[in-house]
């Protein structure tokens, strides 16, 4: 068979399904390669089973893109090779040709593209603090996905804690499923939250929603507290509390709250490792504090033939994956000799979704001075069980101001996560430490495999030729 | 040390019961559950961390920070967040109960 292109796409959410139907109405028959038991991502995650839920229970106000999304992708599964359950674990160097390791079913293989669309997503940011490892603490992000996907919450009196969008709305949707919100702890200024007004110029419809479920939360009587940190997790072994303080108006005040889960979390951090492995060049973002796969208005990366789109390209919610993840397909087409007729409308609507973001992510901002008031004593790398303090002695005795240094002294991110969970911390740690920005400790370098694979010599390896 | 369970079930109430063993006791979870959903759903933990002991009972459930790995009875390890329940899966999430049997 002559299959002069052998597209790639790399995540089956908002952005690799919009990216697949794009390569497809033009002829192409793309290979979808997703690490979830089913498609759809995570904010349009799907349950394994279904459970008797509508949409609308599901999904609430974004219930319909949700069912068009889905429903795009089962439209196309006949006109794509759709592989889940499936890890890319690396990708080689351009030097080395366009190939991809992946393990499917247990069985490593390699896979060549002719051209790579990333559409990696994002996980929770996270911040650390005493307690933070308790059983019962899980991030936002879960602590969604628990409901949604498996129809369970995270426990029976859950405190909700950080900043970002998902904060009211996760709550809000625990309070319907009948589990009792104990509290909702943000940890942005209640000043911060003027920027609401200008973004509800722009876009009604996400203040509104906003608005809506803080106003219900509260008729609950649910407590809703700002400009919080927390102070340690209560319980050994479970979770039976928080200590928080927050800023009032006579000065700082600690409350404890009663609670037996806490679900917490401080916007998205993009999944880059791919991009990185692939040799894009990247660039600092100043407003979320992280750095980014350089890309063009199309989502063209640095090495050519590779393409970003959603989240992992840049945080900015899904709707603006959806349109991203079409633009990189027409990119790739426009590459490969067709060129595409709304380009222009497509960059037109991703930049008007960003600048919403850029209104959003003022008002609920990241604590940046986290670390002034975190004790030393508490765990800052969760997988390799690391101490702040330990990060701390690591940085003054090797005169550390590079991330990838810090690394190698203290294994701060070199555990089973990659630093998915702690390099937000350590970044912020050692440029803290530093009095730097952020930017100024550098980028800290991904490895292959990109997540922990099954290896041994007995390991089943099968060659995928494609000419 | 209490070990109550952390997750409660809301949906799939009702749904087939799908057997499976912790730490060599016979649990039930449902059709549609993961393995971190099925074990959470009877206990408190899914694994002791390496150095401290510590008790661990997932975090992100996205299967990005590898803090929801089970032991199998088997020896192999799984994530518990995104690997589907399966009749008569053997767990092990107690390494007391490991030593114990290895010097039966």
């Amino acid at each position: 068979m002559i299959e002069p292109l052998q597209p790639v796409i790399v995540g089956a959410g908002p952005a690799g399904i919009r990216a697949a139907e794009r390569l497809v109405r033009a002829g192409l028959r793309p290979i979808v390669l997703d690490e979830g038991l089913r498609a759809g991502g995570q904010i349009y995650r799907r349950p394994l089973i279904d459970d008797g839920r509508s949409y609308r229970s599901r999904y609430g106000s974004e219930a319909g893109k949700a069912r068009r999304l889905h429903e795009a992708f089962e439209a196309l599964l006949p006109a794509i090779d759709y592989r889940p359950e499936t890890l890319v674990w690396n990708v080689s160097a351009a030097e080395r040709g366009n190939q991809l390791d992946v393990l499917l079913a247990g069985v490593h293989r390699q896979i060549g593209f002719s051209q790579l669309i990333l559409c990696t997503g994002a996980t929770d940011r996270v911040l650390p603090f005493p307690g933070w490892t308790t059983p019962g603490v899980y991030t936002l992000g879960a602590s969604q996905v628990a409901l949604k996907a498996q129809g369970c919450t995270i426990g029976d009196r859950i405190v909700f804690m950080g900043s970002g969008p998902l904060l009211y709305l996760v709550a809000w949707q625990y309070m319907k499923a009948g589990a009792c919100v104990e509290a909702v702890l943000d940890t942005a200024p209640i000043t911060s939250k003027r920027h609401l007004l200008s973004l509800a110029i722009h876009a009604p419809r996400i203040v509104g929603l906003g608005v809506f479920y803080g106003l219900q939360l509260q008729l609950a009587g649910v407590k809703i507290r700002n400009g919080v940190r927390p102070e340690a997790v209560l319980g050994t072994g479970q979770v039976e509390g928080l200590r928080f303080r927050r800023r009032a108006s006579k000065g700082e005040v600690v409350e404890t709250v009663s609670c037996d889960a806490l679900a917490y979390g401080f916007a998205l951090r993009p999944e880059t490792q791919l991009a990185d492995l692939a040799g894009c060049r990247f660039c600092f973002d100043e407003r979320d504090r992280v750095w980014l796969p350089e890309r063009d208005a199309m989502g063209r990366t640095s090495r050519a033939n590779v393409y970003v789109a959603g989240d992992g390209s840049g945080i900015a919610g899904a709707d603006a994956a959806e349109v991203s993840g079409e633009l990189a397909a027409a990119a790739l087409l426009e590459d490969a000799g067709k060129a595409s007729a709304d380009g222009a409308r497509l960059v037109a609507a991703r930049e008007a979704i960003l600048r919403q973001r850029d209104i959003l992510e003022r008002a609920f901002p990241f604590p940046v001075d986290w670390f002034e008031t975190v004790p030393d004593e508490t765990t800052l790398c969760r997988c390799e069980e690391i101490t702040i303090a330990e990060g701390r002695r690591a940085i003054a005795s090797g005169s550390i101001s590079e991330i990838n240094r810090l690394k190698a002294l203290s294994r701060v991110g070199m555990g089973r996560c990659q630093g998915r969970m702690c390099s937000a911390a350590a970044t912020e740690l050692l440029s803290g430490l530093c009095g730097v920005s952020p930017g100024e400790v550098g980028r800290l370098r991904a490895q292959a495999p990109v997540k922990p694979i099954p290896l041994g010599f007995g390991a089943a390896v099968e060659a995928e030729a494609r000419s | 040390m209490s070990m109550n369970p952390l997750l409660r079930r809301r949906y799939r109430l009702d749904e087939t019961l799908v057997p499976f063993t912790l730490n060599g006791t016979a649990q039930t979870g449902r059709r549609g559950d993961t393995v971190l959903t099925a074990i959470l759903s009877v206990s408190g933990r899914l694994r002791q961390s390496e150095f401290t002991g510590e008790n661990r009972a997932g975090f992100c459930l996205i299967g990005a920070c590898q803090d929801c790995y089970v032991m199998t009875a088997q020896g192999s390890r799984v994530r518990a967040c995104s690997t589907a329940l399966l009749a008569g899966m053997a767990f092990i999430t107690d390494l007391g109960a490991v030593s114990e049997t290895a010097h039966d």
